[in-house]
């Protein structure tokens, strides 16, 4: 289950997933895949986690502002994009939604503990790039990489 | 300072183990908090997580961030759909009476070697 220290680079690993917009409890899907699929490739913890927390923090957004969405992701040697594009309501400004604290969730998600307005500072923080394209009225779409390292502790 | 493992935390905190994943998984720290986002962002692997959630989002939450178990306080009680995906992800949920206050106070001496 952790996977060997052996990572091949010919080995691509890709994934896609649908998400529906208001199922929270469906949450964590793409991340706990991501995670398990890294590990089990020879990919860090680390960068495990921080693939996978990105993802989340997507996946929720999609669930919590959206009708629906997909999420797919490819494994390249040294990197992982993820790709989460919605049809949701778009984002308004992106500047302000960056910005720690700020959040146009609504009511039902603050109760399950989501919509504190961390999401896309913790996916900016958790990747080294991270891209947004967005139209009002049409939706979003989000690319992410996380570059991927093997070894680190164990 | 001992080894405090998971099952240590859990007795010392009167909880009772709803889904148990490595009870011998050593715990290296505590994490207080409701912010789902915030647990994402701030919490350590080995980290036991104090929480009043129960809704099933815990479960993945706690599974990403590699987190060594979550005891929900004030004696809420865990929903089913959330017990079958923590028996499914190997992660340890349990349940105590004790606040989130008198939780993360046992847990702090536990981890200062100030009791037990």
């Amino acid at each position: 289950m952790q996977g060997n220290a052996q990572v091949n680079p010919d080995e691509v690993s890709e994934g896609f997933y649908s998400i529906r917009g208001g199922e929270f409890q469906d949450a964590g899907t793409c991340a706990t895949a991501i995670k398990s699929a890294l590990m089990k490739l020879g990919y860090s913890e680390e960068c495990a986690r921080r693939a996978a927390v990105s993802a989340f923090e997507a996946e929720m957004n999609v669930i919590i502002h959206a009708v629906a969405g997909t999420l797919n992701y490819m494994i390249d040697s040294d990197e992982i994009t993820i790709t989460v594009t919605d049809m949701g309501p778009g984002i308004e400004d992106i500047d302000r939604a960056m910005t720690e604290g700020f959040s146009t969730a609504p009511q039902w998600a603050k109760e399950k503990g989501w919509g504190s307005g961390l999401g896309l500072p913790n996916i900016k923080k958790n990747s080294d790039s991270m891209d947004i394209d967005t139209r009002k009225g049409e939706g979003t779409t989000l690319t992410v990489r996380v570059k991927l390292t093997t070894g680190g502790k164990d | 300072m001992a080894e405090l493992t998971a099952r240590k935390v859990i007795d010392s905190l009167e909880a009772t183990i709803a889904s148990g994943g490595d009870l011998e998984r050593k715990v290296t720290g505590c994490y207080v908090s409701d912010l789902l986002s915030d647990v994402l962002a701030k919490s350590n692997e080995g980290d036991l997580w104090i929480t009043q959630h129960t809704h099933s989002n815990i479960v993945a939450v706690a599974s990403v961030k590699g987190l060594a178990a979550v005891v929900v306080v004030g004696g809420n009680v865990i929903p089913e759909d959330t017990l079958v995906k923590a028996r499914a992800e190997g992660v340890t949920l349990c349940q105590s009476r004790m606040s989130a206050f008198e939780a993360a106070g046992e847990v702090y001496n536990l981890l200062k070697g100030g009791a037990g």
